[in-house]
């Protein structure tokens, strides 16, 4: 399987990926969580969030060094990811996949990019620290500035509709009822 | 009046917690990793191999470097067993306390614990009821933890059901997968309690999670294969190995109850035993 490699800040490139293709990505990316979302919405974006991509992810730091920073729950962030994209983010990197709405924000805008959830030294281990901001959010909440190099994901939802944790979600569904009822 | 840092019993029990906490947050149990290694082999999705070999190349590199292999180092959950010339005193439950804030500074762990509405950290993992603490009489004073992320945590559910629906549980079982998806990180191992009461029943479904998975009784493997026949998947990316095992746990209940929870643990099966020496 071929993988494309991406750098941030991205721009149209990732309106020609699927759902299903696998990437490296590589550059700058925002750590983001739930306090970080809200303290976003109320006190603005202390990026620039053009070509932005965002990591779902509340790092283990220890002396300016990140040792652990696997994806955490996309999901929690359903309702608070609208105004992201609205200002220009194009990635959004996690695990477990993200809600109908999201799907439809990204469509035309970006990609979710799944990390394999847990997979936290080896994602440390393609990674720098380049600052924070919101520190006082304490060290899962904060955001933290991250360097990638070739961080390996798989796109989840794509810029044109599809989303292939709602499809294997639908043969699920399809699966239990087969069975249960 | 003896300062708690000057009891031995204090300072070897707290000792032996933070040593089991960096065993089981930098290595995984060997028959998780068997069954990891296992799943990889028989998956036949391109997506879903690639996904599982990431997870074990994680597992490798953390041992390696002795680093937490997920930054949800969790809640300290600890189960203690207690010899009959031990007696049971708030040293334990102090000492216990103490060995999960010095596994937070030394590990270090991730803190995760706040207040519940306020959303306070207190920095070192501990809180009012944490870490919690289970307490069994045993031959030997022993210290086990399971530190509990929350991803899978949040997926996990309780029912109580009619005493005549016995035969509802492994739709039960499955549903809470089918809910769950992709969000607790499977490939899962699914701990069950049935019967006890409410908040028992909850508990045996967490101690369900203690028990080597090498094997399943034909009623577990019942719920696993049901669980499979969703194609959730790894990472809820599609695949055959949505559970690793189903384990499950049981007591006797009221003749007009039937709790069943179901405790969801991701791929991360953490926890440890270390005996208490002083």
């Amino acid at each position: 399987m071929t993988r494309t490699t991406l750098t941030t800040p991205l721009g149209d490139e990732v309106l020609s990926l699927h759902a299903g293709d696998q990437v490296l990505l590589s550059g700058i990316v925002y750590t983001a969580r739930d306090e970080a979302h809200l303290m976003m919405k109320e006190r603005g974006i202390p990026f620039d969030p053009v070509g932005a991509a965002i990591y779902h992810c509340g790092p283990v730091i220890q002396d300016a060094r990140i040792l652990a920073a696997g994806p955490t729950t996309s999901a929690r962030l359903n309702a608070l990811t609208g105004f992201l994209l609205d200002r220009g983010v194009r990635a959004l990197i996690g695990k477990g996949g993200m809600g109908a709405e999201v799907a439809r924000d990204l469509i035309g805008r970006g990609v979710y990019l799944a990390c394999t959830g847990g997979c936290a030294v080896l994602a440390a281990s393609k990674m720098s620290l380049k600052g924070v901001y919101f520190e006082e959010l304490g060290m899962a909440e904060a955001i933290w500035i991250i360097e990638l190099d070739s961080l390996p994901l798989v796109v989840g939802i794509d810029s044109h509709g599809n989303d292939l944790f709602a499809d294997i979600a639908l043969g699920a569904n399809k699966q239990f009822h087969r069975k249960f009822t | 009046m003896v300062l708690p840092e000057d009891d031995p019993l204090f300072r070897a029990l707290s000792a032996a917690t933070c040593r089991a906490f960096r065993e089981a947050v930098t290595t995984l149990p060997q028959d998780v990793v068997e069954a990891l290694r296992s799943a990889a082999m028989r998956e036949p999705s391109a997506l879903a191999k690639n996904e599982l070999k990431n997870i074990l190349d994680n597992i490798a590199i953390a041992e390696q470097r002795a680093l937490p292999l997920c930054q949800d180092t969790g809640v300290p959950v600890v189960y203690l067993t207690v010899p009959p010339h031990v007696p049971y005193t708030d040293t334990l439950i102090c000492a216990v306390g103490e060995g999960v804030r010095r596994a937070t500074r030394e590990i270090p762990l991730r803190p995760n614990v706040v207040s519940p509405l306020k959303r306070e950290n207190s920095g070192d993992n501990t809180g009012p009821g944490m870490p919690i603490v289970h307490v069994r009489p045993g031959s030997c004073l022993s210290v086990t933890v399971l530190p509990k992320g929350a991803g899978a945590e949040n997926m996990s559910r309780l029912a109580m059901l009619l005493p005549t629906e016995s035969e509802k549980i492994p739709r039960f079982v499955a549903e809470t997968m089918l809910i769950a998806g992709g969000r607790p990180c499977p490939p899962v191992i699914l701990g069950v309690g049935i019967g006890g009461t409410f908040d028992g029943c909850a508990a045996l479904a967490k101690e369900a999670l203690l028990l080597p998975i090498r094997t399943m009784d034909p009623f577990e493997q019942e719920l696993c294969d049901a669980v499979n026949a969703l194609g959730i998947g790894p990472m809820g990316l599609g695949g055959e190995t949505t559970a690793l095992a189903v384990k499950v746990r049981m007591a006797a209940c009221h003749t007009a109850s039937l709790p069943v929870a179901v405790n969801v643990q991701c791929w991360a099966a953490r926890h440890s035993t270390v005996e208490v020496t002083w």
